[in-house]
């Protein structure tokens, strides 16, 4: 199953270059969709074959629960609130786009250097560390960078799958409450930040984040 | 044996590649319902401009004439060390895949300054476009290519192609599948294919490759349609190559492989063009980066997983 994982952990670095290099909204929410939808993968890969019956069905649910919140309920949400909010399409980053994949690139190699000194003793997958990192890297990237309130969404959402990766290492340690109730926090966390956004452009016309800093709008 | 594989390999080498050209044509002929033209259309067209007179520009030197020609003979040496039915050439030597990269950086060259040589305005930026892509994809080649040498531990096409993990290719090292993405990017970008740049345009101000040969005429155009043909063989069959496993002695097995290989790539290239639209030529370079960026994902698990 390891090949799997491999597969998996690659796709999902591959796909934090895509958001990052990609310019249009929707095609990021898709991209962030997809990456979740994969990991949705991951548990059972990782631990399907040396779990007990018992652990089976957590790591089940855990896959049910991530692909359920992670690729059809949270990009459904973000969808809306883009369609309600008006935004235009356009990601409007506040370096350009070039300039942020590689900045990006910069962090995917920072990401598999600091697997390789942090040095885990013995992850199932070579690729655990790295992937998670760079999706917690990429996702601060992506909150920093963007001039609009929605994309600090999907940095949040990749950064939370990088989370989610790094968690996988320590399934024995983690129980499936704390998994599910991490999954809750994020869709809470999705619809607050969807509900703000909202309001947020009916009181001011755009959601740009550099007007944030002033005390009047 | 040795005396059979050199005959085959050249005759594949020369007379093949204006075939594939015609082949993606027929194959997008096709998917839009059309007859299309004949498969050996190429052909027809390069003997007629054979037969042509050329007409110079009073302002062309002996770099114009030459450009086309010195274009074909580096592609055509180019040719000769990249392995076909097997998987090594028999003109290999350490170190080739640079040197094969580089022939083909000399062909780009001289149909670049070929292209300044006249004079005019129009093919002065059509070889800055060719000059800058060509720049970007060079950058992308190199690392992908890269990916495949590192596990292989030398830049010769016999140790990678022996040292590829068939039965645990594409799953379990992720970075030859990446590798091979940016290869086929790669290939689009340098054959002026879309999505980077459309072959059946005829507006100077989005060619690429087209704006850079519009002075050149009879036998001249003949040699630069061959020349392009022959690149796009090429760089076909160095895909394959990574994809396939090909045998180590000259059997009926590599053949087919080959030429079911190539023609797939046709099919590929013919429906990617039926179904994309031409980039924004302000993206090209947001496109080629992003390939690169690809490699360096795959170079940093080919470091960081050492030897597969």
């Amino acid at each position: 199953m390891i090949p799997y994982v491999n597969f998996i952990l690659t796709a999902a670095i591959a796909l934090n270059l895509y958001i990052v290099s990609s310019s249009r909204l929707r095609s990021c929410v898709q991209a962030a969709a997809l990456q979740g939808s994969v990991l949705a993968f991951l548990p059972i890969l990782l631990w399907g074959t040396q779990a007990s019956k018992l652990e089976i069905i957590n790591l089940l649910l855990i896959g049910i629960g991530t692909l359920g919140v992670k690729a059809l309920l949270i990009p459904f949400l973000m969808f809306r609130s883009i369609q309600e909010a008006n935004v235009r399409r356009e990601v409007e980053p506040f370096i350009s786009l070039h300039l942020s994949l590689s900045a990006a690139a910069v962090l995917v190699i920072i990401s598999f250097w600091i697997s390789k000194v942090t040095g885990l003793p013995h992850p199932p997958s070579a690729y655990l560390v790295p992937a998670a990192f760079s999706g917690i890297l990429i996702g601060f990237l992506i909150m920093v960078s963007r001039q609009k309130a929605i994309t600090q969404v999907i940095g949040y959402l990749i950064f939370e799958n990088g989370i989610f990766i790094f968690g996988q290492i320590l399934f024995q340690k983690i129980p499936l409450a704390v998994e599910l109730g991490v999954l809750l926090d994020l869709l809470v966390g999705i619809l607050v930040m969807g509900i703000a956004i909202y309001h947020i452009s009916r009181e001011f016309d755009h959601i740009d984040v550099s007007r944030l800093d002033g005390l009047k709008g | 044996m040795l005396v059979l594989d050199i005959f085959i390999h050249l005759i594949l080498l020369i007379l093949f590649p204006p075939f594939l050209i015609g082949f993606i044509n027929k194959v997008k002929a096709w998917t839009a319902g059309k007859q299309g033209p004949s498969l050996f259309q190429v052909y027809y067209d390069i003997e007629k401009l054979l037969k042509k007179g050329a007409v110079y520009s009073s302002t062309a030197t002996w770099i114009f004439k030459a450009g086309p020609i010195l274009t074909s003979a580096s592609l055509v040496c180019a040719g000769l060390i990249l392995p076909m039915m097997r998987n090594h050439s028999t003109f290999g030597f350490t170190g080739d895949l640079i040197f094969f990269v580089y022939l083909f950086a000399l062909g780009h060259f001289f149909l670049l300054i070929s292209a300044l040589d006249v004079g005019s305005s129009f093919e002065g930026m059509g070889a800055s476009r060719g000059a800058a892509f060509g720049t970007f994809a060079e950058l992308a080649l190199f690392s992908a290519l890269a990916i495949f040498c590192i596990p292989a531990g030398s830049p010769t096409f016999k140790s990678v192609f022996t040292a590829l993990p068939w039965k645990t290719w594409g799953f379990a090292h992720p970075a030859y599948l990446a590798g091979a993405l940016v290869l086929l990017a790669v290939l689009l970008t340098e054959n002026s294919r879309l999505p980077i740049d459309d072959p059946n345009t005829h507006l100077e101000l989005t060619m690429i490759h087209e704006v850079m040969v519009l002075d050149h005429g009879g036998p001249d155009f003949a040699f630069i349609l061959y020349s392009s043909s022959l690149k796009l063989l090429l760089q076909a069959d160095l895909l394959i190559h990574f994809l396939l496993p090909f045998p180590s002695h000259l059997t009926e097995e590599g053949v087919l492989l080959l030429l079911s290989g190539i023609l797939g790539i046709g099919i590929l290239i013919g429906i990617l063009e039926s179904v994309t639209a031409r980039l924004r030529l302000q993206r090209i370079p947001q496109f080629l980066i992003g390939a690169f960026i690809l490699t360096v994902l795959g170079l940093m698990i080919s470091f960081y997983r050492g030897a597969p």
